[in-house]
């Protein structure tokens, strides 16, 4: 077997994906083209390939999405495969077509196998005959309520009974017994009749308490398939993944074995090359139904990576070289617990609106073993948690942006993917907690608090969770998290002892120096948020001997120095990561999904402050604010002018692009508080409106 | 002797509780702490000293010899900032509502006199409702000795005003002529004349808060160089301003030890520059990462966002930064804009602060407002500034410097003493487009070739080379080396000694 398949290949992607796939074709000493559009000129993956060709503007229907522009890239640079990624053209039984008629390797499976599996009804047909458990249903048509009841129990209750034209959960009722079924028939039939003017209803299976479980697979050209075990992708967002896992908490290794082998024979029955992935539904009773089958490599691939030792993109290339598989399911192992958390340029805080901007500040946690490797030791892509840490905690970071990056709104928000291993799943979601907060991101605002908070929930550390984790847990959206035991009296410690530490006095001699060594009290009285915790603290060997509130704490250390963005405070053997950042008079601080504001003083100046009044922040209800920092290009509204909910108000021009500001609901404008032209930074006013009763 | 020290004590007690409990809790109640509570918040803890604390005033009418209270309205006295001394005054509202007598004035006086002879600066905390009316023309005399005080001190020492309650009529004239001028949130206000005057000659309605309130004075007037929320945050920043400046103007300003590294690169900026010469980027993210620590203590922040000012440390030493900011109207300089930074230069000049530039400017502001508001004169005040400064003067120039803009902002030929460029820089007369279409005039209506001579124009001199050719730039450097450069600039800087022609004074274009 050649150690070599190809001499050079085109990775026909961008961002972290093709940064990872540039990774495993430099170690197996294969040359690497990039391709880049205007908006990545200066992009990471152009940095990191041997070679890059610029294939048109940002927009990727006219850079990466254009087959042509790659092929001709392949030409002029020579590469003889490519590997698409995933997303842009990953997918694209044509794509692979006209590849191979320009006599260029794909690096993934065949055009038939993207075709069959990429429609929906022919893959579930075709995953039915291969055996793969599909969620039970009729999608005959149903005459009348006496048979949804009889086909419902023929399902098995509980089930589904949903409008063929359906959509946003109108026309759908679930069904406990055949009353139910009769009952839900009937009145999804007049609901789909009125909303779609389409009364066809069907009936499924309803999966109670659904987790999103997948299947790895791994196939050669020579019949070969293997199963590189499950993924759970149960953290979603509306459908997008937040975070993924591998294994899963909640398989045992009879159903393992069955999602495994179902997912080999539909691999099978497409001929199967290449890393794919088949996606299936788990109920509470561990009972699995076939949902469809990615033909790529996946996002969340690491983890799977970390458990099995497997450089997943290795043997994509390998298998598109006509190599044999080297493994065999014997080699396939679970080997500890690995997390993913995907970091997106998405606010929390603001209904995770999407942002861009340039990273003013992108300092991931060190790769690697924890607290063993030192910036700038290689981290390969591939081999398993053990293999790189030796059973210690590992981080690996999947991304395609550094420091200076710009977050364009031209491609997918996410920024970074975490991943931490451990030998067990509780090790690997503390590694995930304290990398996460270890993570500084600043210029754009991102999902690291809430996805920190997260891996603190009780709900997730039990691994009970399901698909509907996120819209159950935070309905409202997230708000912050709320602090748990000691974290309070932990970041009061922090806040003193960073005010003890950034405490200076002038170098050498001026008129009058030295009249007064104030130095920092022995007492500081922290105030945050609603609590005032007295921190005393006494430099001692190692670090200070602290009090907190009356009491001993032994001797507490912290690491930080004066512009550092991260301070780790060891308390006890527990350490904790917190962002920290200067305001007047004390800091702010961010940690496990909390952020706060930590003022600190003297007791003497902690006895005015409170003093001080509580200013309520003034009610924006009436306001429209300015959303970014921008241009005010148009206002469309005068004053004393009534505008409908959805009417445009106002156009401010942000990086180029006009965003259309709209009215909430019906109001009336009482003050235009800027002018065309004006330029406003975030949450500046632009108009007020009439107070409504 | 014990009894008469007892005495002093009790004495001492009475002085210190002001115009009462009752008048102390009102002050809270209103959100303030007293004038000694203040001062526990700005100096450090047991370094006041107080003087006068027993002196009284003299006026004998409209009853006002039955109410003496010791200290007659405000606390004077000294104590220290980080351990460096400060002269202090702080009015007190609990007594006669902090209105200025004339022996008010002549506390306030000593310790302006001896802040000038020691060479130390001088805080003033201002709550006082205007003139002691039943002194008339003594209190009137009062002010004018403050007055004149301060003008003698201006350039001497530096001189801090925070107003943190009323300030109304003669009294704002004493804050307006010292180096900075701080506001409470809320609990502040300025003004020449109040809204009842207002109302009656000019028939205009106006609250106080909307007349002269901190959000007035930082946004639009400019009078206050920044607002903080309450008593306490405003008195722990000036306590960090007040760590930036010198003692004096005989003395260099203070150095601090730093643990960030003099020769740090940030590879960042290499990539800060948009590929488009027309899209804005944030000139503070190129000061926070070139200064110590990344801090930055930026002056006026609310008001003419298209000039930065503030002060920041390198290797330790403090800085004055004078930047343009292509986030507000490109960076372009106007009238506010100018006098913003013009006054800025000046204060840096008088105390010894180098001036550090960066540059990315478009050119002065078109348009009838500006032209009839005076830019030529206030445009003028900003070239003034920088040309008589004689502090070590290191210019960066980052993007754009464009025409007589170029030449003001620290240029070299104004007597900057290190001019850098980053290589993204383009120093023209005017913008590419611009000059082709008057070198072309004729070639106006084919948009074609406009295009290609504009190309042409861009190609020659959007680049610091031409400069760099005829040394009006000192070097181009790499944008990841530029605290490294500029370090390295003022160390080498620090020796500098310029004499100019002997003068009375100057003559700025006020």
């Amino acid at each position: 077997m050649s150690n070599k398949p190809f001499t050079k290949i085109l990775i026909a992607n961008r961002g972290e994906i093709a940064c990872r796939v540039i990774k495993s074709a430099k170690k197996m000493g294969i040359a690497t083209v990039a391709v880049y559009s205007d908006a990545d000129r200066d992009a990471v993956h152009v940095q990191m390939a041997d070679e890059a060709v610029h294939i048109g503007p940002p927009q990727a229907n006219q850079s990466y999405l254009v087959q042509d522009k790659i092929i001709e890239a392949c030409k002029s640079t020579g590469a003889q495969a490519v590997h698409p990624g995933y997303g842009f053209l990953s997918e694209n039984a044509k794509f692979c077509e006209t590849l191979e008629a320009a006599g260029i390797i794909f690096i993934g499976p065949k055009p038939k196998a993207i075709e069959a599996m990429g429609d929906k009804i022919t893959s579930k047909k075709l995953a039915q005959e291969a055996g793969v458990s599909t969620v039970p249903g009729h999608m005959g048509l149903i005459e009348d309520a006496a048979e949804a009841a009889k086909i419902a129990a023929e399902i098995g209750y509980p089930v589904m009974i949903k409008a063929s034209a359906g959509g946003g959960g109108k026309g759908m009722r679930i069904a406990w017994n055949d009353d139910e079924a009769r009952e839900g028939f009937e009145r999804s039939k007049s609901e789909a009749a009125s909303s779609f003017g389409d009364d066809r209803i069907f009936i499924e299976k309803f999966i109670e308490e659904p987790r999103h479980i997948e299947i790895q697979v791994l196939a050669d050209s020579h019949g070969n398939t293997l199963y590189l075990n499950e993924r759970e992708c149960s953290i979603q967002r509306r459908n997008q993944k937040v975070i993924e896992e591998a294994p899963s908490a909640f398989l045992d290794e009879e159903t393992r074995r069955a999602m495994g082998q179902q997912s080999v024979a539909l691999a099978k029955a497409v001929d199967y090359e290449s890393a794919g992935t088949v996606e299936f539904i788990v109920d509470k009773d561990r009972n699995f139904y076939f949902l469809e089958m990615n033909t790529r490599l996946q996002v969340e691939h690491p983890v799977t990576e970390l458990i099995t030792g497997v450089d997943l993109v290795e043997q994509m290339i390998r298998v598109a070289a006509g190599e044999r598989l080297a493994l065999t399911q014997d080699d396939i192992g679970i080997d500890g617990w690995a997390v993913e958390s995907r970091l997106y340029a998405e606010d929390p805080y603001r209904n995770f609106l999407p942002s861009i901007g340039r990273l003013t500040a992108y300092a991931p946690p060190p790769e690697g073993p924890i607290g063993e490797r030192s910036e700038g030791d290689p981290v390969f892509e591939g081999p398993g948690g053990s293999a790189i840490g030796g059973g210690k905690p590992v981080i690996r970071n999947d991304t395609g942006v550094t420091e200076g990056s710009e977050i364009s709104m031209f491609y997918d928000p996410m920024v970074a993917k975490l991943c931490t291993w451990a030998p067990t799943r509780e090790e690997a979601t503390d590694a995930m907690g304290d990398a996460l907060d270890s993570f500084v991101v600043d210029g754009i605002g991102h999902n690291i608090p809430f996805l920190s908070a997260i891996m603190a929930h009780p709900k997730w550390r039990s691994g009970d969770i399901t698909t509907k984790f996120i819209e159950e847990e935070y309905p409202d959206g997230f708000e912050g998290a709320e602090p748990r035991q000691n974290d309070l009296r932990d970041l009061a410690i922090a806040a003193a002892l960073i005010r003890r530490r950034s405490a200076r006095e002038p170098l050498g001699e001026t008129t009058g120096g030295n009249l007064h060594v104030g130095g920092v009290p022995k007492v500081l009285e922290v105030f945050l948020g609603d609590e005032r915790i007295a921190v005393e603290a006494e430099p001692v060997d190692g670090g200070f001997a602290v009090t907190a509130d009356g009491d001993d704490l032994g001797t507490v250390t912290l690491d930080w120095r004066r512009g550092v963005a991260l301070a780790r405070l060891t308390i006890d053997g527990t350490v904790r990561s917190i962002r920290v950042d200067p305001v007047s008079a004390g800091y702010r601080l961010r940690h496990r999904g909390l952020d706060l504001v930590a003022k600190v003083y003297s007791p003497r100046v902690a006895e005015l402050a409170a003093l001080m009044p509580v200013k309520e922040a003034p009610d924006t209800s009436n306001l429209l604010l300015c959303p970014m920092p921008g241009l005010i290009v148009s206002l469309m509204v005068k004053e004393g002018e009534t505008v409908q909910a959805g009417q445009a108000l106002a156009i401010v021009e942000a990086m180029k692009m006009e965003n259309v500001l709209r009215a909430e609901r019906q109001a009336t404008v009482k003050r235009l508080a800027v002018e065309e032209g004006d330029s406003l930074a975030v949450d500046e006013t632009i108009m007020e409106f009439e107070t409504t009763a | 002797m014990l009894e008469i020290i007892d005495q002093l004590e009790k004495r001492r007690g009475e002085a210190r509780l002001g115009g009462g409990q009752k008048r102390i809790d009102a002050q809270h109640g209103k959100g303030k702490l007293t004038a000694r509570e203040r001062l526990d918040v700005l100096l450090d803890e047991g370094s006041f000293e107080e003087y006068d604390t027993f002196k009284t005033h003299r006026c004998t009418d409209f009853g006002m010899e039955t109410q003496q209270y010791p200290g007659d309205g405000v606390v004077t006295g000294w104590g220290t900032i980080s351990g460096r001394p400060v002269y202090v005054f702080s009015q007190d509202f609990t007594v006669f509502g902090g209105s200025l007598s004339e022996t008010h004035a002549e506390k306030i006086c000593k310790v302006m006199d001896l802040a000038v002879q020691n060479g130390v600066p001088l805080i003033g905390l201002n709550d006082s409702g205007g003139a002691r009316i039943q002194e008339g023309v003594a209190s009137l005399g009062g002010y004018a000795e403050v007055f004149w005080r301060n003008v003698q001190a201006s350039g001497v020492i530096p001189q801090i005003s925070v107003i943190m309650g009323p300030c109304a009529g003669g009294a704002v004239y004493s804050p307006a002529m010292t180096d900075f001028i701080y506001m409470v949130e809320d609990s502040s206000y300025m003004f020449v004349t109040g809204p009842d005057v207002v109302k009656t000659v000019t028939n205009e309605i106006v609250t106080a808060e909307e007349l002269g309130g901190a959000s007035t004075h930082t946004k639009k007037s400019s009078v206050a160089d920044g607002a903080f929320e309450n008593d306490v945050e405003a008195l722990m920043e000036i306590r960090r301003l007040f760590d930036f400046l010198p003692l004096s103007q005989r003395e260099k300003p203070p150095v601090y030890a730093t643990e960030d590294d003099p020769q740090r690169l940030e590879m960042s900026l290499d990539t800060l520059i948009p590929d488009n010469a027309n899209k804005p980027y944030d000139m503070g993210e190129v000061i926070r990462k070139v200064a110590d620590e990344g801090e930055f203590f930026e002056v006026q922040k609310n008001h003419a966002g298209s000039i930065l000012i503030g002060f920041i440390r390198l290797n330790g030493s403090t800085v004055g930064i004078v930047a343009n900011q292509p986030m507000v109207l490109a960076g372009v300089l106007d009238i506010d804009s100018a006098k913003k930074a013009g006054r800025f230069v000046r204060f840096c000049d008088a105390f010894n602060i180098p001036i550090l530039t960066f540059v990315d400017v478009p050119g002065f502001l078109p348009g009838t407002a500006q032209e009839y508001g005076g830019i030529i004169k206030h445009g003028a005040k900003l070239l003034f500034a920088y040309a008589e400064a004689t502090v070590p003067k290191v210019t960066v120039i980052t993007r754009k410097a464009y025409g007589g803009a170029y030449d003001v902002m620290a240029s070299k030929h104004i007597r900057a003493d290190v001019n850098y460029a980053w290589p993204t820089a383009q120093i023209a007369v005017m913008g590419a487009k611009g000059a082709a279409e008057i070198l072309y005039r004729s070639e106006l209506g084919d948009p074609e070739k406009i295009a290609a001579r504009t190309k042409e124009y861009e190609d020659r001199f959007a680049n610091p080379f031409i400069a760099a050719q005829r040394g009006f730039i000192d070097e181009v450097i790499m944008p990841h080396s530029t605290r490294r450069r500029i370090i390295r600039a003022l160390e080498i800087l620090k020796t500098k000694q310029v004499e100019g022609p002997t003068k009375k004074h100057d003559n700025i274009p006020l």
